[in-house]
């Protein structure tokens, strides 16, 4: 090859490059001009507010709600602490944290019946034949169409003193005196499993109509029975599909309002009224911005735990 | 002493091969599939027997009912009618985990969520055996498939033919009376295949187990078979060694499913107590073995490998006369198909051996000269 031709050739690569880059610098921008819409929701639904709500911690409450312009940490402090009116002393705010811990506690227990009781339901539908599965999934879908105020006071009609369930039991002479359900944890705990079953069912669907269902086979030729090749095989393999439904479930379980506050009849209060509470009756809008921004950091601890704990396992295994 | 009711018993006592056990034994099964707006007769009165320490293989088109048979002996469907033994214990409704049978499917179905030794020592794990006889079988195991290196890794991170290995040391580490296989080797290609066909062989003589073997390729049954049955819409159509079945095949059917074949149609023109005389030219008498469904007077096809005739110049003594219209040279042996004087065409297989290479050139009259030994009279 003479040098003549080397250098053209060289040239003409240099060339090629300059072309490429410019073009890769085009199509970044334009990327960046599609970005904007969704970054402009972003900002003004969900960065803006949090960060209102953010700024209302650390400012005075004002006498009739709002807040005034006065740095404080009054707000944090009441999350945790308490102050006599009378002398003064400080001690734990016990009433909080038993809120948090119902909270918890509930929203752990519904994640858990939704659960158990929509594994059974994703997998029957995921195993019907394609052409009637729709129908499943969309009855499924149909609670979504009624307002959630009116599934929770259907609820109440169920589990009341004279509601149907007690009017059934003493009717056959299971009991005689009706069980009292109607504004008891149990009661809370019930309803938002009913209110957020949905949304465990669909991702559960999703992941067992996935499966494999030759793995189940070969499972059962191997000598497993039926429970085994369910905890053996089947959750393993569905697990991206469990995950998210707790997750869906457990999230506006502890951040539920309309539920505890029509089930739990105003004496079991939840998160959710707690801060409703702040920012209604209790004129302390400091108190209640810090109360949500500890809700939001309890849900993204968690998630951070969940999703840490089960990536360890998959390195483990890898 | 024998009775007549013991003359089959004598028989299988005689025969060196039918005198093994009888691993699994298949009566009468058929199996219906049915659904609201129809249903399909996968299999249709099903008898079978196969033998201990035997490499059985189910061969037939897609569609034909071996992969259900097969299932059937695992026990992922049941009969509509019918039974199946192992070693002469009824489990027609038996659950799969409970028959001493494992499958190799045709997909491998592996458990992606476990690594290759985990894979393997599930099926031991389930019958509960101790940890320490588990790790050893599984040692065992993976040394009879050569896979100890890759024990650890996770079943997606290995190759098709690995994952074939794999999927064999899983369904034999429990030591099943019966190894079923589905198509094992029909995802894999042609050379990895090849080498796989050997491997199976090896495992079965070195394990003892008894292999059912489900294809749809015929040089794979052939090849690696001691005994086959050939299928087709749900009917088993011969079963035999595959020397009986290549040679002497029964129904049209087999003739054509298997290697290739030249069908001559015939006259019966008369007929002894085992044999007829079969007119296939005006000049040519083949006399062939008959049952009696072979009446004289009646038109019957005969089947004749390409093989078993050979090319003459053309004279008066060969079978049949014809022109040479197409030729092919294979280098071992050269294919030429004659256009016969009715019109038929015949292909003839010629072997080239030293100081016998004729060739015959394409508008050539020849003869083609036929064994009359291997020749079959067919149902259809």
């Amino acid at each position: 090859m003479s040098p003549d031709h080397k250098d053209t050739l060289v040239k003409s690569s240099t060339r090629h490059t300059r072309a490429f880059k410019a073009s890769r610098k085009r199509q970044l921008q334009n990327n960046l001009l599609l970005c904007v819409p969704a970054l402009l929701v972003l900002a003004l639904a969900a960065v803006g507010p949090l960060l209102i709500v953010l700024v209302y911690t650390f400012l005075e409450a004002g006498p009739y709600g709002g807040v005034v312009w006065q740095w404080s940490f009054e707000g944090w402090f009441e999350v945790f602490l308490k102050r006599d009116i009378f002398d003064g002393t400080v001690s734990i705010a016990d009433a909080h944290l038993s809120i948090f811990w119902r909270s918890f506690k509930l929203s752990i227990q519904s994640t858990l019946l939704a659960l158990v009781l929509g594994f059974p339901t994703a997998y029957f539908i995921a195993t019907r034949p394609a052409a009637t599965r729709n129908l499943w999934l969309f009855l499924i879908t149909i609670p979504f169409w009624t307002n959630l105020l009116i599934r929770t006071f259907a609820i109440m009609q169920l589990i009341r003193d004279q509601g149907i369930l007690n009017t059934l039991l003493i009717g056959f002479g299971v009991i005689d005196t009706p069980i009292e359900m109607l504004y008891t944890e149990f009661s809370i705990m019930l309803g938002m499993t009913y209110v957020y079953l949905p949304l465990m069912v669909l991702p559960l669907y999703a992941s067992i109509e996935k499966l494999d269902f030759r793995l189940v086979e070969a499972a059962y030729d191997l000598y497993a029975g039926r429970l085994k090749v369910l905890f053996r095989i089947i959750v393993p393999l569905v697990k991206p599909g469990i995950v998210a439904g707790c997750i869906l479930v457990f999230i506006p379980s502890l951040g539920a309002y309309v539920t505890p506050r029509v089930l739990g009849g105003g004496k079991n209060l939840m998160l959710g009224n707690l801060i409703e509470l702040q920012f209604g009756q209790g004129r302390n809008w400091p108190l209640g911005a810090a109360l949500s921004i500890t809700l939001l950091c309890v849900v993204m601890i968690s998630l951070l735990f969940y999703v840490r704990s089960t990536q360890r396992k998959e390195a483990d295994r890898g | 002493m024998l009775s007549v009711s013991n003359v089959y018993q004598s028989c299988k006592l005689s025969d060196p091969v039918c005198s093994r056990q009888i691993a699994v034994e298949i009566q009468c099964a058929t199996k219906v599939f049915e659904s609201r707006t129809s249903s399909v007769t996968a299999l249709d009165n099903v008898s079978l027997e196969i033998q201990q320490n035997e490499f059985f293989t189910l061969l037939g088109p897609s569609g034909c009912g071996k992969t259900t048979l097969l299932r059937l002996i695992a026990g992922f469907e049941h009969p509509s009618d019918g039974q199946i033994r192992l070693y002469g214990e009824d489990i027609t409704f038996w659950p799969p985990y409970q028959r001493p049978v494992n499958t190799v499917f045709q997909n491998y179905a592996l458990f992606p969520h476990m690594t290759v030794r985990q894979n393997i020592s599930f099926g031991l794990e389930m019958l509960k055996r101790s940890k320490a006889e588990i790790s050893k079988t599984v040692a065992e195991v993976l040394n009879l498939v050569r896979m100890e290196e890759l024990a650890e890794r996770r079943v997606s991170d290995i190759s098709g033919g690995q994952q074939q290995r794999v999927a064999l040391a899983r369904a034999l580490a429990p030591q099943p009376k019966v190894l079923l296989l589905d198509e094992s080797l029909s995802a894999l290609d042609y050379k990895l295949r090849q080498d796989m066909q050997i491997e199976l062989k090896r495992l079965q003589h070195e394990t003892g187990i008894t292999f059912v073997f489900v294809t749809h390729d015929q040089e794979e049954a052939l090849t690696m078979s001691d005994r086959m049955a050939v299928m087709n819409v749900g009917k088993i159509l011969q079963v035999g060694t595959p020397g009986e079945i290549y040679n002497f095949p029964k129904q049209r059917f087999v003739a054509e499913f298997i290697g290739d074949s030249n069908f001559l149609e015939g006259y019966v023109v008369a007929r002894s107590s085992s044999r007829a005389k079969v007119e296939l030219s005006p000049t040519y008498c083949a006399d062939l073995p008959a049952d009696d469904a072979v009446q004289p007077g009646t038109r019957v096809s005969v089947a004749v490998r390409p093989e078993q005739a050979t090319l003459t110049s053309a004279t008066t003594a060969a079978a049949l006369q014809g022109r040479v219209s197409n030729m092919v040279y294979f280098g071992t042996h050269t294919h030429y198909v004659i256009k016969l004087e009715n019109g038929d065409l015949f292909t003839v297989h010629q072997q080239n051996l030293s100081g016998h290479e004729i060739e015959y050139e394409p508008g050539h009259a020849v003869g083609v000269t036929l064994n009359q030994s291997t020749m079959q009279i067919l149902k259809d």
